[in-house]
């Protein structure tokens, strides 16, 4: 091939990947900028301002006697670290090892009055795992016992459709 | 008294692993066949005492065996014999013998196998694959010692963990994990291809199969822990983007990249330094989704037991051969020869395309996985990437690339067409145009969308795939034609088929996404919900004695039209072992739509029950499984076949040149 045809080639090979590249570039800032999740305790969630409509991962321990069932499978219950308490309402059915007094990751929006409209409810999902999020919280407030599991991960999960994402939610989650 | 051996074969492994890394890359350097010809023995002797250690492990787990603390932890004396053998590597210890046992087993198959490559690449190549055996018979040794004994033995086992006693455990971790560690073999060729200096067309179709094999069973694999988080975790989502699914996802994409641009190299000669970073990254990230499952970094359905000694280890091994081979790379890839010259518009064009796109995804997805973890080290600050943010990056991205997929088949080497390609995918993109618009008339305002791309580019590929074949088989009757199908080389089936089950899944993601529907109702016996033309009325509650649970079944009776045509049967289950409840959906599968229940809790006679109504969900599955026989194929073609006679590999006709990419 010619000098020229390979320079020609050359440029256009630059030319895809760098467009390539800067889309991509521009979707995950813009990505990182609003489609992320922030993770809060009960206390974070009261001392920082967290503008409704952020997504919020909320970790702590579902507060005794909160619980409320509603119909079809309406649910109302509170996280609390001991200290704070966020109130919390999903629509789903609860992850098998849900229980008053028990780590919790909740994971929602939060509307105007301050209630996480929860989509995503984890809890721990056998004796030895934990969410590490919910570890983290009772570490924070001084309730974690060593050994008491000190393996994490195996969460149980639920969620309701749809909720996840505004846009393309849809396609991979469900 | 056998656990002791099986610890002791660990240890010989090892030092078995030690000659295996020096005497034949030192034999190579040196032009000693003598020391070259130890590369089959020792990669021989290692894999054999590997595989006697797992096999010990696995008879330890057969006869309930406490006093070593693995079975004990992770198996009970009531659990059925299939998780009891499955069960040996349902944990972190176990499974990290399975991984070397894959690793012992690829580097003695390349020791075998390799009859027709020169024999000091070949030699080279095992070493290679000895130093990733010895660095993990290592970690296994120093941090995970499969047959620690625990004493006084303990009468009963604290059983497997019962979201694992499914028959998923069996095979979704083996197909995943000589996906894997497959890509070590790949690396081995490409750190052998540097050392050696030799990077050519045969480097290429020595390395392919392997490429190949690996990216089936890796295909295999993801396609499987899909099916089975969908089925067992009982919310019925199929991929969450958490960040062990990614970590095996990113190799998956690198290992697709990998493949395309090998084919390159293979026919052209070109891309070869490209192929071989890539050989590089597919392996680096196998290696680094090894540190995020074990390390205890993440929050996942996966991750092991959390000790920060195993995390630093997988870190320093992660650390030593990214880095060390990224060093070699940076020292030689000047000094390799660019190859064969070709226009933009050309299958090269085509498959440079689809590299960029591929690659782009799979840092797009790393950013995602790893900003949390970079995020929360740096600035303490804790936040969760999900599912919003890979759809919104990962997406747009398989647009283009799925746009451009079925052209590039249908493009010249070296200087293709485009105008003739688009006049020839004229039928394809008909057949979308009249599929994306049905499909856009069917479905809700919210999901017209959704439903008419998705399912418009879904079947853009699939008629574009079929189309492909078609037009290989050149002119005349179609009845000729037809004839001529089974005669095509079996790379361009492959092709083909890998492509077709690319759409498949894409029309199985769109038509679920659009088309799903679910309620979630309080029901007590007698009532009925209904869901989609279905009516399931709850008839009775009834309890079942499994081996080691007791399930508490709701019966459901379907109706269609007021007729029964079926009965459904999700279940609570109890597992005493562990005092664990699971909940166990029931599904029923109609062609490639299934419905799907599932139980909440229980009170006042009533329980929660959840429907889903799911179209088209097993698309999403059977187009994995036809890529994965779409590997099959090419790597059944003829060209690849080893130890093939150099006349024989000439009559290749010449319209075969490519296709299996």
């Amino acid at each position: 091939m010619t000098r020229r045809g390979r320079k020609a080639r050359r440029l256009a090979l630059i030319a895809v990947a760098g467009l390539a590249i800067a889309g991509a570039a521009a979707l995950v800032l813009v990505g990182l900028g609003d489609r992320i999740t922030y993770a809060a305790t009960p206390t974070e969630l009261k001392d920082e301002v967290h503008p409704a409509g952020v997504r919020v991962r909320l970790g702590g321990l579902v507060e005794d006697g909160s619980l409320v069932r509603g119909a079809d499978g309406d649910v109302a219950f509170a996280v609390t670290d001991t200290v704070n308490r966020v109130p919390v309402r999903y629509t789903g059915i609860l992850p098998d090892l849900f229980r008053e007094g028990q780590g919790v990751v909740t994971e929602g929006v939060m509307d105007p009055s301050g209630t996480l409209m929860a989509d995503t409810v984890l809890a721990r999902h056998d004796e030895n795992y934990m969410p590490k999020e919910v570890v983290d919280s009772l570490k924070a407030q001084g309730r974690w016992k060593e050994g008491e599991g000190a393996r994490t991960g195996m969460e149980g999960r639920a969620t309701t459709p749809g909720a996840t994402a505004p846009v393309t939610s849809s396609a991979a989650t469900q | 008294m056998l656990n002791e051996v099986g610890h002791f074969a660990l240890v010989l492994a090892l030092a078995m692993a030690l000659v295996q890394s020096v005497l034949p890359i030192v034999g190579a350097q040196r032009g000693d066949t003598r020391l070259m010809a130890t590369a089959a023995p020792s990669a021989g002797a290692v894999f054999a005492l590997v595989a006697f250690a797992f096999a010990a492990l696995t008879v330890a787990y057969i006869r309930s065996d406490f006093s070593v603390l693995n079975v004990f932890e992770n198996s009970h004396s009531a659990k059925p014999m299939v998780y009891k053998i499955s069960g040996v590597w349902g944990n972190h210890e176990g499974s990290m013998l399975l991984w070397v046992l894959v690793l012992a087993t690829f580097g003695f198959l390349a020791a075998v196998l390799g009859r027709n490559m020169p024999l000091s690449l070949r030699a080279t190549v095992v070493s290679v694959q000895g130093w990733v055996s010895t660095a993990f018979l290592a970690f296994i040794l120093a941090t995970s010692n499969p047959f620690e004994r625990l004493f006084p033995a303990p009468f009963e086992g604290q059983d497997l963990n019962p979201l694992l006693q499914d028959i998923g455990l069996a095979i979704h971790p083996p197909l995943l994990y000589v996906g894997y560690v497959g890509f070590s073999i790949v690396f081995a060729f490409a750190i052998a291809a540097l050392i050696e200096g030799r990077l050519d067309a045969a480097w290429a179709r020595w390395v392919r199969p392997w490429i190949l094999g690996s990216w089936i069973f890796l295909t295999l694999g993801i396609a499987m822990g899909s099916y089975w988080a969908y089925y067992e975790l009982g919310w019925g989502g199929w991929w969450f983007w958490d960040p062990v699914e990614n970590a095996s996802f990113m190799p998956w994409l690198a290992g697709t990249a990998l493949l395309h641009s090998a084919a390159v190299m293979e026919k052209r000669d070109a891309l070869k330094v490209w192929t071989i970073l890539l050989a590089i990254v597919a392996f680096s990230l196998s290696l680094l989704g090894t540190f995020l499952v074990r390390s205890g970094v993440l929050t996942s359905v996966h991750a092991f037991a959390s000790d920060p000694t195993r995390g630093l280890f997988i870190l320093m091994i992660l650390a030593a051969f990214i880095g060390g081979a990224f060093l070699l790379f940076a020292l030689r890839a000047g000094t390799l020869k660019a190859g064969g010259a070709f226009a933009p518009m050309s299958r090269e064009g085509a498959l440079v395309f689809n590299n960029v796109f591929l690659t782009t995804a799979c840092a797009t997805v790393l950013v995602g996985t790893l900003y949390p973890l970079v995020l929360e080290t740096v600035t303490g600050g804790k936040i969760s990437v999900g599912p919003p943010y890979f759809n919104m990056t990962f997406i747009p991205l398989m647009v283009p690339l799925f746009l451009a997929l079925p052209a590039g088949p249908l493009l010249a080497w070296k200087r293709g067409d485009a105008a003739a390609a688009a006049v020839r995918l004229l039928p394809a993109i008909v057949v979308a145009m009249f599929g994306a618009a049905a499909s856009a008339w069917l479905a809700g305002e919210e999901t017209a969308l959704t439903a008419a791309f998705g399912i418009g580019i879904g079947l853009y590929l699939v008629v574009g795939s079929v189309a492909e074949l078609w037009l290989r088989t050149g002119r005349g009757a179609a009845g000729a034609r037809l004839a001529r199908l089974p005669r095509l080389p079996r790379a361009m089936w492959g092709t083909a088929f890998g492509h077709l089950g690319v759409g498949v899944t894409v029309i199985g993601i769109a038509a679920l996404s659009a088309f799903q529907t679910e309620v979630i109702r309080d029901m007590g016996p007698g009532d009925t919900a209904s869901l989609a033309g279905y009516e399931l009325t709850l008839a009775r509650a009834e309890r079942v004695e499994g081996p080691n649970y007791t399930d508490t079944v709701a019966v459901f009776d379907v109706r269609r039209g007021g007729r029964v045509v079926d009965t459904l049967r999700p279940a609570k289950r109890h597992y005493p072992a562990r005092n664990m409840p699971t909940t166990e959906a029931a599904i029923k599968t109609m062609g490639p739509t299934q419905l799907y229940v599932t139980l909440g809790e229980v009170a006042d006679g009533k329980v929660v029950v959840r429907l889903f109504y799911k179209p088209f969900v097993l698309f999403i599955w059977i187009g994995a499984l036809i890529a994965a026989l779409g590997g099959v194929l090419s790597l059944a073609d003829r060209k690849l076949r080893i130890g093939l006679p150099a006349p024989a590999r000439r009559r290749v006709p010449q319209g075969a040149a490519g296709a299996g990419a």
